[in-house]
């Protein structure tokens, strides 16, 4: 069966000032259907960001895409695209929004025109289609009086509005694939529940896929149908949610549900990770997450590969050896 | 006992200026009166534009106070000259939110920390290096990184160095403002407990700035709930978690995104943005976005005070039955209002 999209082996390069080269991103796999959310999840520096980036080719210079590496879009190879079209798939197939409304969006330009210009870079069609389908897609992400925003500007808007504009825009171009990179990061917590359910109700709605990109577990329960845990430019973790939330296995996984402060349940002095996340060119040989792992052992010295640990649940982690026995 | 007691405090900032046309003021702080007591926290909590980072900095004299009285051990904070104002910062410190923009990035950590002790003479000579290394250790950093400079360091690191910088001086009281909210989920776990042992061995007192209430609920002895430059809600940590009588603080709590798909519950979504602070609505700050049952014309045209409604105070005409969470969110979904 194809995939909406298929990642295989993604490794992402920077030289370093000294010659070499680091891999930010280091052999991410993964696949995302139709009207599915998958979450990639993990700390800054984890690669979760780069991976989206590279998605649309994005990698800022002078990274690259190693040679080995896989994206299918449904059945075109990304990767072997050049010029106009890759300038095809970005937006038109893979919508983006990302964490800060504000930079993204034109502050000369009223909102209706910026949607309007999405519209007409992807679809051929006159001024006034155009700015009919700006109404309808800001009606679509719940933007009240929808009339009268067509003509704001960004400035006059909230920061919840303008996430609403940003996702109007990606929407602009019916993408197959929606990548949204911490999409309410920057948002209080009663504008981001607002935000996430226009997300979902779109999913479900144009039976889009869903990349969520988030540092935030609890943003993810409920809402994936899929989390993969990022950690030093790995999958370390990759399960259904309600398996990875009912049992996470990867210590490092156990590690950051044990740092999370509870709203509800008995109250206790949280069990943080030691230590910080390595900078890419400073990950330690074996597993990366060796030198903070409270139950690392001898094998932690050889990298371990993604090991079953139950039904359709992997980690990158020996004990799955033990814990499967 | 009480360390400091803030009175009706106001804060207006004027927008406007040379150029521009007088515009209505923007009443960022609207009569705020709390506690804190010796070793206490209290959170003061709300999203952005609420007031209540400008609370914190009004308190600290960071910022002039437009009314309202404020003091600590008794002494009115709100009348001191700039000498003893000086003296007074020694005892009121503050960590803020970034700690990459509130280190000078020219300053080698041990100058930034030894800064404060030399301005107050608290040490002089060799006795500073030596200070410096034992507050670096106090907050779990290694008392070699004073030669080095602000850029060496990941976020957590930074916090810690601000932190330690806070308590050069030794004051009994800190402004925590959003102390924990750029950093990741595994150092926020460390600095939080930094925070508790810090106030455990040195019987510190915090003002907790947060949005987040479930990082408050780790810290915090009492929470202050804010909306519009108002105080609608106050009480013990538990209790007002546990049974929130302010429709605001029930709003706020749904909206938590909590680790666990099987408490994935229907959520309040609030509708509409907060209004502008320049413009508060008249009556009850919160009627326009209100969902309670009962809400009324009373709301629109009478100002709510906070009083005692089962175990907190509330600012709600209609406290008794405000709606548990659970209760509101059922009743609101599954066609939550749009917008």
């Amino acid at each position: 069966m194809t995939h909406a999209l298929q990642v295989e082996n993604l490794r992402v390069s920077f030289p370093t000032g000294d010659g070499g080269l680091v891999y930010p991103v280091d052999g991410v796999s993964f696949t995302l259907d139709r009207g599915r959310t998958l979450a990639l999840v993990g700390e800054s520096g984890c690669g979760k960001s780069l991976t989206s980036l590279a998605l649309l080719r994005l990698i800022p210079s002078p990274g690259r895409i190693e040679n080995g590496s896989t994206i299918l879009l449904g059945d075109t190879d990304v990767l072997s695209l050049r010029g106009e079209p890759l300038r095809k798939i970005r937006g038109r197939r893979i919508g983006m929004v990302f964490q800060d409304p504000m930079t993204s969006l034109n502050p000369v330009f009223t909102v209706g025109d910026q949607i309007a210009e999405g519209v007409r870079a992807h679809f051929d069609v006159s001024r006034a289609e155009a700015r009919r389908r700006a109404l309808m897609l800001l009606q679509e992400v719940g933007i009240p009086d929808p009339a009268a925003r067509l003509d704001a500007y960004p400035h006059q808007l909230s920061g919840g509005m303008r996430q609403r504009v940003m996702i109007a825009i990606a929407l602009s171009a019916e993408p197959e694939i929606l990548v949204a990179d911490e999409p309410t990061t920057a948002l209080d917590v009663t504008v981001q529940a607002q935000i996430l359910e226009v997300l979902d109700r779109l999913r479900d709605r144009h039976g889009m896929a869903v990349l969520l990109i988030t540092h935030d577990l609890g943003i993810v329960a409920g809402r994936a149908d899929r989390v993969a845990v990022m950690y030093a430019g790995q999958i370390v973790e990759e399960a259904p949610t309600e398996r990875l939330f009912a049992s996470p296995s990867h210590p490092y996984t156990q590690g950051l549900f044990a740092s999370i402060p509870r709203i509800r349940g008995p109250i206790g002095r949280l069990s943080p990770i030691g230590g910080s996340v390595p900078a890419p060119g400073a990950w330690p040989s074996g597993c990366r997450f060796r030198p903070r792992c409270p139950r690392a052992f001898e094998k932690s010295e050889t990298m371990p590969p993604l090991l079953p640990v139950g039904p359709d649940h992997r980690m990158r982690c020996w004990l799955a050896e033990r814990e499967r026995a | 006992m009480t360390l400091l007691q803030v009175r009706n405090l106001v804060k207006h900032y004027h927008a406007g200026g040379l150029f521009r046309a007088p515009a209505p003021p923007v009443r960022a702080v609207q009569g705020v009166s709390l506690d804190i007591g010796q070793g206490e926290t209290l959170a003061l909590v709300g999203e952005s534009g609420c007031g209540k980072s400008s609370v914190g900095r009004t308190v600290l004299r960071l910022q002039e106070p437009t009314a309202g009285s404020a003091t600590f051990e008794g002494i009115d904070l709100f009348a001191l000259d700039r000498v003893a104002l000086r003296k007074m910062r020694r005892r009121m410190q503050i960590i803020f939110q970034d700690p990459y923009s509130s280190l000078n990035p020219r300053m080698t950590v041990g100058a930034a920390i030894a800064e404060g002790m030399q301005i107050h003479r608290l040490a002089t000579g060799t006795a500073v290096g030596r200070r410096v290394g034992a507050l670096l250790e106090e907050v779990g950093l290694d008392p070699g990184y004073a030669t080095r400079y602000p850029h060496e360091f990941s976020g957590g690191q930074r916090q810690r160095i601000g932190i330690a910088r806070a308590l050069a001086v030794e004051p009994s009281f800190i402004v925590c403002d959003e102390p924990v909210s750029a950093l990741d989920v595994s150092v926020q776990a460390q600095v939080l407990n930094l925070l508790a042992d810090l106030q455990r061995d040195r019987g510190l007192s915090y003002l907790f700035i947060a949005h987040d209430l479930a990082v408050v609920r780790q810290i915090a002895h009492r929470v202050a709930v804010m909306y519009l430059g108002r105080i609608v809600e106050e009480g013990p940590t538990e209790a007002l978690l546990r049974a929130p009588r302010h429709p605001y603080t029930v709003a706020l709590l749904s909206a938590v995104p909590e680790p666990d798909p099987e408490r994935q519950r229907a959520r309040i979504v609030l509708g509409g943005d907060l209004p502008s602070p320049s413009h508060p609505p008249p009556g009850c700050p919160f009627h326009p976005r209100c969902f309670h049952p009962l809400r009324s014309e009373r709301c629109r045209v009478e100002e709510p005070t906070l009083r005692p409604v089962g175990g907190t105070l509330a600012a709600c005409h209609y406290a008794e039955t405000t709606p548990s969470p659970e209760a509101a969110a059922a009743a609101v979904s599954p066609a939550a209002p749009e917008g």
